[in-house]
């Protein structure tokens, strides 16, 4: 049903329909309104899950660990300082191979302080063995917690996924989201059915270490894990389309891509800047086209290749940076395109909470085309 | 109560000859039963007993990380409660992950009064990393980042009290037990299970590699520590004491003596002075306990 | 044998350590004093005591290390540390 809805009020519902058996959440802006919504689910008795109100995020992830381990579907939502809290377990929840889904209201990282959006949050975790989505909007955000779970519960992903959508210009902005029923996510979202638990009836031991001799295959293994969730999250994606009307059946969106010549990557909210931006760019003669990457891990690079096959140059915002090198995204797209003679720039854009506004869009196309990038754009040189 | 002729630690394990943590991970799965889920803590434990893929737990086991077993306990114990299963789950973690780097998910967990006991095997070191000390550390003893030397004569602080900590959280059965005296320990981990809420058991587990002592000794040191007052055995009910293991005490030398990591306190020169406040620490714990038992002359 | 998924296992490998190489001395069970009390099969830090049939304790040796606690502790002295021949 549409409804007119904040985003993270739509996550909320999302969590409530995918039907967790245990919650365990920590506050922090801006992801607030998520958990103290389903708080409120939970005391209203529409959602049957036990809720743990943990005193830290360490321990939210870490008490999602344990009840995943036991067997229950686990979700918990987070976003910068309370992620980076949970740096440690996020590793070790991907070695254990639990399929736990978090939410993540992209925040910049202290310091300086700040609440406002980037992704760097998210970004800092790239190496830790979890599925990584980015949202455009809020009913890809509610979309994506059913996709999310469907396809890292299966048995050949068994992996962790982040859901992450921009703190504020997303989750506390208020759009129409279509919500479905319980019938019909329980149509698209079987029970959760663990590989493995711990069970007196069948004692496994979980979370044993590894000498030299097994550590290597161990990792190899969860790569290949990942390997294969490109293509499990493309088949939950088309299944939800033949269910829901609302196709995903691709890792990366293509706008405006047929003819042409200059390429804009980017993940997250700014897309939507970017197809308006575009549309009028269009209008003015240029050729010029989105690729939006759905997920940043996996990494889709065959997907990108294609998408990207023909055009002369690329321009890739990153609302984020590795400090002393480029913008996460940046290093991937010039990585998955080399050697094939397209010129890939990065735009480290919108740290903090800067905008990013149309006309920025037009700045940075211009740029591309004139072959000067790999830079921060917008810097506010007057205070430098 | 279970049947304690089980064995559901196998042998094979890594432990030191002697190790006063694997005597502690038999008995407490004595006491345990089956019908159980262990959480175990980074540290000689985990380690002694789980390399991939042999492991010694024949009881389903899980370990996360060094500090963070009460939060997975937690989370286990609301995914058995949402599922509506019988397991009993049982923390057992080192001292180092319990009175220190732990101590967040511990209050945490026991403040929420998750239906869980948490047993700290307590041998008053870091014994996985090469015998660093810990906030369990008492009094005076050598490791290899509080050593003895010619300005320290070793840990300079008593032990942390954490029976008293989480007794203050709310614990409604908090206990202290040895491995010296098995029958009282298992049943007070048998208490302690069967009391619901938040639970803790604090054993200790003397080391012959950490403390200095030849590989036999181990029950004999754990016995001397409670004969000498410096370890109280005894049982705290909603916060109250009600049951102590009183001693004939002995002079805590005889104690500390036989251990490598009290050993500068008796050569190259003896420290009166030392020997006096440690045994004022045990004098303390007559008093605060009421140990002494009284011999008729 | 191919790896686990999450690097778990079930129980029954640990046997495949066979910890007796590690001994320089062995217990001698005489079964001479014995009480039969148990107390050597409880404090075992190996678990590796059993009783058999006649009700007497035999350390399993595949896996005794050779602490000496069995004999250190056994309150009937039926137990005595004697250097490892190899
Ligand atoms: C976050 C973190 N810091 C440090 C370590 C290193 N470390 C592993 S075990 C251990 C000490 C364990 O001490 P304790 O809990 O007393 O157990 P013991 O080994 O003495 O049985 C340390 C410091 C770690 N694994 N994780
Ligand atoms: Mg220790």
């Amino acid at each position: 049903m549409l409804k007119i809805t904040e985003g993270s009020f739509a996550v909320a519902d999302a969590v409530r329909l995918s039907r967790p058996g245990v919650i365990a959440a920590y506050p922090i802006t801006p992801q607030t309104h998520i958990v103290e919504r389903l708080a409120e689910m939970v005391a209203d008795g529409e959602l049957e899950s036990e809720y743990i109100t943990v005193e830290s995020e360490f321990s939210a992830l870490s008490a999602c660990l344990g009840a995943s381990a036991a067997g229950s579907r686990t979700y918990s939502a987070t976003t910068s300082q309370g992620l980076a809290l949970m740096y440690e377990v996020c590793f070790n929840v991907a070695g254990m191979r639990l399929p736990i889904l978090m939410t993540i209201a992209n925040r910049a990282m202290s310091a300086p302080l700040s609440i406002w959006n980037d992704q760097q949050d998210s970004i800092s975790l790239r190496d830790s063995g979890w599925i990584q989505f980015y949202a455009e909007d809020n009913q890809e955000a509610t979309d994506l917690h059913f996709i999310g779970y469907r396809a890292i519960e299966d048995h050949r992903v068994l992996l962790p996924a982040m859901v992450c959508f921009d703190g504020y210009i997303l989750t506390h902005t208020y759009e129409p989201v279509d919500i479905p029923t319980e019938e019909e996510v329980n149509g698209y979202l079987p029970p959760f059915k663990p590989y493995q638990r711990l069970d007196a009836a069948d004692p496994i031991s979980f979370g044993m270490y590894a000498t030299p001799e097994y550590y290597m295959e161990f990792r190899y293994e969860i790569d290949q894990a990942m390997q294969r969730a490109n293509e499990v999250i493309i088949q939950a994606g088309k299944e939800f389309g033949e269910h829901f009307g609302r196709e995903y059946g691709s890792l990366v969106e293509s706008y405006r891509m047929d003819d042409a010549d200059t390429a804009l990557v980017a993940m997250g909210s700014v897309c939507g800047t970017i197809k308006d931006a575009i549309d009028e760019l269009r209008s003015e003669g240029k050729k010029v086209g989105l690729v939006r990457l759905r997920t940043y891990r996996p990494f889709p690079t065959m997907e990108l290749k294609k998408a990207l096959d023909g055009v002369s140059r690329v321009a890739v915002l990153d609302r984020n940076i590795s400090l002393g090198s480029k913008g996460a995204v940046g290093l991937e797209v010039k990585d998955a395109l080399y050697g094939s003679g397209i010129v890939v720039l990065d735009y480290i854009v919108g740290l903090g909470g800067r905008d990013i506004r149309k006309k920025d869009i037009a700045a940075i196309t211009a740029l591309v085309v004139q072959g000067k990038g790999d830079m921060f754009y917008g810097l506010r040189t007057e205070v430098l | 109560m279970v049947d304690r002729s089980l064995e559901l630690f196998e042998c094979g394990h890594r432990a030191c000859a002697g190790c006063g943590p694997a005597i502690a991970a038999r008995l407490m799965l004595k006491a345990v039963g089956t019908n159980s889920i262990i959480v175990s803590s980074t540290g000689c434990m985990e380690v002694f007993s789980t390399p991939y893929p042999e492991t010694a737990w024949k009881v389903p086991w899980i370990h996360s990380l060094f500090e963070n077993a009460s939060a997975v306990a937690s989370g286990i114990e609301a995914a058995l409660k949402r599922q509506g299963r019988s397991e009993k789950v049982v923390v057992i973690a080192g001292d180092g992950a319990t009175f220190d780097i732990g101590m967040l998910c511990i209050s945490g967990a026991f403040e929420r009064g998750h239906d869980f006991t948490y047993i700290c095997y307590d041998n008053e070191a870091y014994m996985n990393t090469g015998i660093q000390r810990s906030g369990a550390t008492p009094y005076d003893a050598s490791t290899t980042t509080s050593p003895a030397g010619k300005r320290s004569f070793g840990n300079k602080r008593p032990k942390k009290d954490m029976p008293q900590i989480l007794a203050a959280h709310g614990a409604p059965y908090v206990a202290t037990a040895s491995i010296s005296y098995p029958a009282d320990l298992m049943q007070k981990i048998e208490r302690a299970l069967n009391t619901p809420g938040p639970c803790y058991v604090q054993v200790h587990t003397p080391c012959a590699t950490g403390w200095g002592f030849e590989s036999e000794q181990t029950m004999h040191v754990g016995k001397l520590a409670v004969e000498t007052g410096l370890w109280v055995n005894y049982e705290m009910m909603d916060g109250k004491v009600t049951k102590v293991k009183k001693v004939v005490r002995k002079p805590v030398e005889e104690y500390l003596k036989v251990q490598k990591r009290f050993r500068h306190l008796f050569k190259p020169v003896r420290q009166d002075a030392e020997i006096a406040t440690i045994q004022a620490q045990a004098d303390r714990n007559a008093e605060k306990f009421g140990l002494d038992i009284k011999v008729k002359k | 044998m191919p790896l686990s998924v999450g690097c778990t296992a079930r129980p029954g490998k640990a046997r495949g350590n066979r910890t007796g190489a590690w001994r320089t001395f062995k217990p001698d069970f005489k079964h001479d004093k014995c009480t039969k009390c148990g107390q050597c099969i409880l404090i075992c830090p190996e678990g590796c005591v059993e009783q058999r049939e006649d009700e007497y304790y035999y350390p399993d040796l595949t896996y005794c290390k050779g602490c000496g606690l069995c004999a250190e502790e056994c309150p009937a002295e039926d137990v005595e540390m004697r250097k490892e021949e190899k």
